[in-house]
């Protein structure tokens, strides 16, 4: 086999050391523009701020164990639950999902040298870190961090309302952050179209490719919305505009559809780069190609159409949007999601599955979301939703399927961790962590639907009318603690296995191109490429005589291979 | 091809043990749909009102697809975590497509999301109808408590947080709701008329109820108003009709409405002007 394209000028692994006279140490972090450090620092980032986010959790749950909990004040909890939904959506897991692996991995799975626009990428983190910090910040002013909820509904999030520093600095740590998000987005595009590789066509980029261009199309569809709607907040707080208020003329629910235009593709935007994780994990670990490949790609347009378009079932119960043409919208978001679901079982099906902590983690995904997605479903129909918004099934709805992506961030931490540390994680350690996570959720929602049901809301420090509620939230806060060993279970492992196990080029078998460099890869990733004939280059590679097989196809011959 | 299962005797074998399950399957589900009421609650309850009987045989209806599909998905999942676990180096046959496959799982979720959506409509029309009627309550939603006015009668109620204000509305007669805020957006929300819809400041919501049951029902804010939130009760007293007229005719006695009158002026005042900011609940204030 001579499938690889060697450059004239061979570059030699014992250059690897020389190649490039940049900066060393705190220097570099701070000037670099490679995309495989600012994604580390984007990981990096995102983790820390997934454990604040976490302690604001664990904060809350501990607050309801009793009916009148006093670990915090009415105005403290305000503050925590904003704060918590806040870190959470937009500062974990939006910036994790395409700021942190998507920039490290979609750049070597295409066979790039690095983003379209390494400095864009750059200035793209920085903001990401001080919109960051802007947000937390507001609990070191005198009023406190904003208490609105992560929603901001207005009027309660005008000046006569939510007076303060913390109200405003939430809005201005959202429209950094928010900025950073378009960049990326832009940046994500502009890669994918501009910079693949030889052979890599549009249909044989790996799926977490194709999911991440939906997310940054997605983006840059979503993102200027809020921009405008924050602008517009703001001007209302201090301008003396009238935009969300009636007092002036304005309209306080235009907030609420302008926030969800951007908020529900949103959703999206979160969820599908970690679709795309547990894709590739589940296809390598049961030694299989994608099952229904370009179904799977035909699932996530159709998924990133419909989300434009189901803004309003968040606002069924304000009784001004029209209700049958949001409810058949969502209801069909079902059927892409199903479409994903069928294909990830038949990716496992027949294959050698191995159970690793990222195989783990990634069935751990499959079963959560399937309880999420299903409850959303009925979260589609107006009656049923008049019947659950804002209690507590809502909350275990939306839960079930972020606690999935965690899963899937953890599977896609142990997958391709390896490739750009150089590094393994322990495996025992790790599935400890993975029994703890997912049986921790599963504790941490199941009471958290039934309570829904009995009728507790949503964002209520105490309880005292319903004491009967107890023992359901006890066993919740059980399961968050169970959820919190996880994660001290994941710090310990990376300190643990600092540096104990190399992983070599291609610890998996894995399909896609990144696995084809070294681990770490050099500074612009690639000495040599392969042939690109598939979504799988490394696979084919590696496995010439064991190419992907089409319906009523069967497994060819090694000489027909050849010819 | 050393698998007995892979072979066409077995596929076949395969295809009818399905068939069989699929009849078996049939008349138990047959059953049921002819009995919508022997069908477990799936935590939720028929509720007191007309609509919330509705809203819970919805509510069962689509938890009996999610049952059945997830089920299925689950089986699927667990057996080839089972099945399918490495037993060696093989490599297994790399199949990438199964068209006809992916139709079909493509195609029933879609006449699935129909049926699904169908239902929806049929309970959706039933519970957003306003029919006309002679009994009607104004409730206004305040930061951080409720007002019930009866217009056309001098009846009045009004009442802060704990002080679990009282809706009375009779039974069995549909009661006609024109709900709105003051301030912030407020919650409507009677877990026992499996039922919530918000109040907006400047926007009449208008809904219709129809309790079936007297009784007293407990309702609560649940959109985020501010400090108070957790503490925003409010009561629903059903009656029956007679009783309601007695209630109302109470309140034509002028002394008590005025009484009445004063004491919410007085109330909205000291909110307005922050001196009320010590609601009954001061334990959890700032």
């Amino acid at each position: 086999m001579t499938d690889v394209l060697e450059p004239s000028h061979v570059e030699h692994a014992d250059h690897v050391h020389d190649e490039h006279h940049g900066p060393s140490g705190l220097v570099k972090w701070l000037t670099t523009t490679d995309h495989k450090i600012i994604g580390l620092s984007y990981t990096v980032t995102a983790v820390v701020l997934f454990v604040v986010g976490g302690l604001f959790a664990e904060i809350i749950r501990f607050q309801l164990a009793s009916p009148n909990g006093t670990l915090v004040t009415l105005a403290q909890y305000n503050e925590l639950f904003t704060m918590h939904g806040s870190v959470m959506i937009y500062l974990f897991a939006g910036p994790f999902a395409f700021g942190a692996l998507a920039n490290i991995i979609v750049p070597i799975q295409i066979g790039a040298p690095d983003m379209a626009f390494p400095r864009l990428n750059a200035l793209s983190y920085w903001l990401y870190l001080g919109g960051s910090i802007t947000m937390l910040s507001g609990f070191f002013t005198a009023g406190g961090a904003a208490n609105f909820g992560w929603v901001g509904y207005a009027p309660l999030s005008n000046s006569l309302n939510s007076p303060g520093a913390g109200a405003d600095l939430w809005i201005g740590g959202l429209l950094l952050t928010g900025f950073s998000a378009i960049f990326t987005g832009v940046n994500l595009c502009a890669t994918v179209f501009y910079l693949r590789a030889p052979g890599m066509t549009m249909f044989r980029m790996p799926i977490f490719t194709w999911n991440l261009l939906v997310t940054a199309i997605l983006i840059l569809l979503a993102f200027p919305v809020l921009t405008a709607g924050l602008i517009m907040l703001y001007a209302d707080r201090h301008f003396g505009t009238h935009i969300f208020s009636n007092s002036g003329g304005g309209v306080p629910v235009l907030w609420q559809h302008i926030f969800w235009f951007w908020g529900h593709p949103e959703v999206y935007i979160l969820a599908l780069p970690f679709f795309g994780m547990v894709t590739e994990v589940i296809a390598v670990f049961s030694k299989k190609p994608v099952f229904g490949y370009k179904g799977m790609i035909f699932a996530t347009l159709t998924i990133a159409a419909l989300s434009l378009g189901v803004w309003a079932h968040h606002m069924f119960t304000t009784g001004v949007v029209l209700l049958p043409f949001f409810s058949i919208m969502s209801l069909l978001i079902a059927v892409p999601t199903g479409i994903k679901m069928f294909n990830w079982i038949g990716t496992m099906w027949r294959g050698q599955i191995w159970y690793s902590t990222a195989m783990l983690m990634a069935l751990g995904f499959l079963f959560t979301f399937l309880i999420g997605g299903l409850t959303g479903i009925y979260l589609a129909s107006p009656p049923l939703d008049f019947f659950t918004h804002d209690t507590y099934f809502v909350v275990a709805h939306f839960h079930s399927v972020v606690m999935a992506l965690v899963l899937g961030a953890m599977a896609g931490l142990f997958y391709w961790g390896p490739k750009f540390t150089g590094y393994l994680l322990n495996e025992r350690l790790g599935k400890a962590q993975f029994w703890f996570l997912f049986i921790g959720t599963q504790v941490f929602t199941f009471p958290l639907y039934l309570l829904g049901l009995y009728g507790m809301s949503r964002r209520m420090a105490v309880y005292p009318n319903h004491p009967e509620w107890q023992h359901l939230n006890d066993i919740s806060t059980a399961g968050a603690v169970m959820i919190g060993i996880s994660t001290i279970l994941f710090v310990v492992n990376i300190a643990y296995s600092w540096k104990k196990y190399p992983a070599g080029d291609n610890p998996w078998d894995a399909q896609t191109l990144e696995w084809f460099t070294t681990s770490p890869p050099p500074h612009h990733n690639f000495y040599r490429l392969p042939q690109i004939r598939s979504e799988r280059p490394t696979w084919d590679y590696n496995h010439p005589e064991h190419r992907a097989l089409h319906h009523g196809e069967h497994e060819a011959a090694p000489a027909e291979v050849n010819a | 091809m050393h698998n007995p299962a892979l072979s066409p005797q077995g596929a076949k074998d395969r295809r009818r043990g399905l068939r069989r399950g699929r009849r078996a399957l049939a008349l138990p589900v047959a059953a049921l749909a002819l009995s919508g009421c022997t069908l477990p609650g799936f935590g939720a309850s028929p509720g007191d009102t007309t609509s919330s009987k509705s809203v819970f045989h919805l509510w069962q209806w689509f938890s009996v697809g999610a049952v059945i599909i997830g089920l299925l998905v689950v089986v699927l999942m667990l057996w080839s975590i089972v099945m399918h676990r490495r037993k060696g180096d093989a490599i297994p046959v790399q199949t990438q497509y199964h068209l006809p496959l992916e139709v079909i799982y493509t195609v029933v979720p879609i006449l699935i999301v129909f049926g699904l959506f169908a239902a929806t409509l049929v309970v959706e029309n039933k519970e957003v109808a306003n029919p006309k009627t002679s009994v009607i309550v104004d409730v206004n939603a305040f930061q951080w408590g409720w007002e019930f006015l009866y217009p056309g009668h001098n009846a009045l109620v009004y009442g802060q947080t704990t002080q679990n204000p009282e809706m009375v509305i009779p039974s069995n007669e549909n009661v006609h709701i024109n709900l709105t805020s003051t301030d912030v957006i407020h919650g409507f929300y009677v877990h026992d008329f499996n039922f919530s819809r918000y109040a907006l400041p400047g926007v009449t919501n208008q809904f219709t109820l129809r309790a079936t049951n007297n009784g007293v029902f407990s309702g609560q804010c649940t959109q985020l108003c501010g400090l108070y939130h957790s503490l925003m009760y409010f009561r629903v007293k059903v009656v029956s009709p007679a009783d309601y007229q007695a209630w109302l005719d109470s309140f034509n006695n002028k002394q008590d409405a005025i009484k009445a009158q004063a004491a919410a002026a007085s109330l909205q005042q000291e909110l307005a002007t922050g001196v009320a900011s010590k609601p009954a609940y001061t334990k959890f204030g700032r």
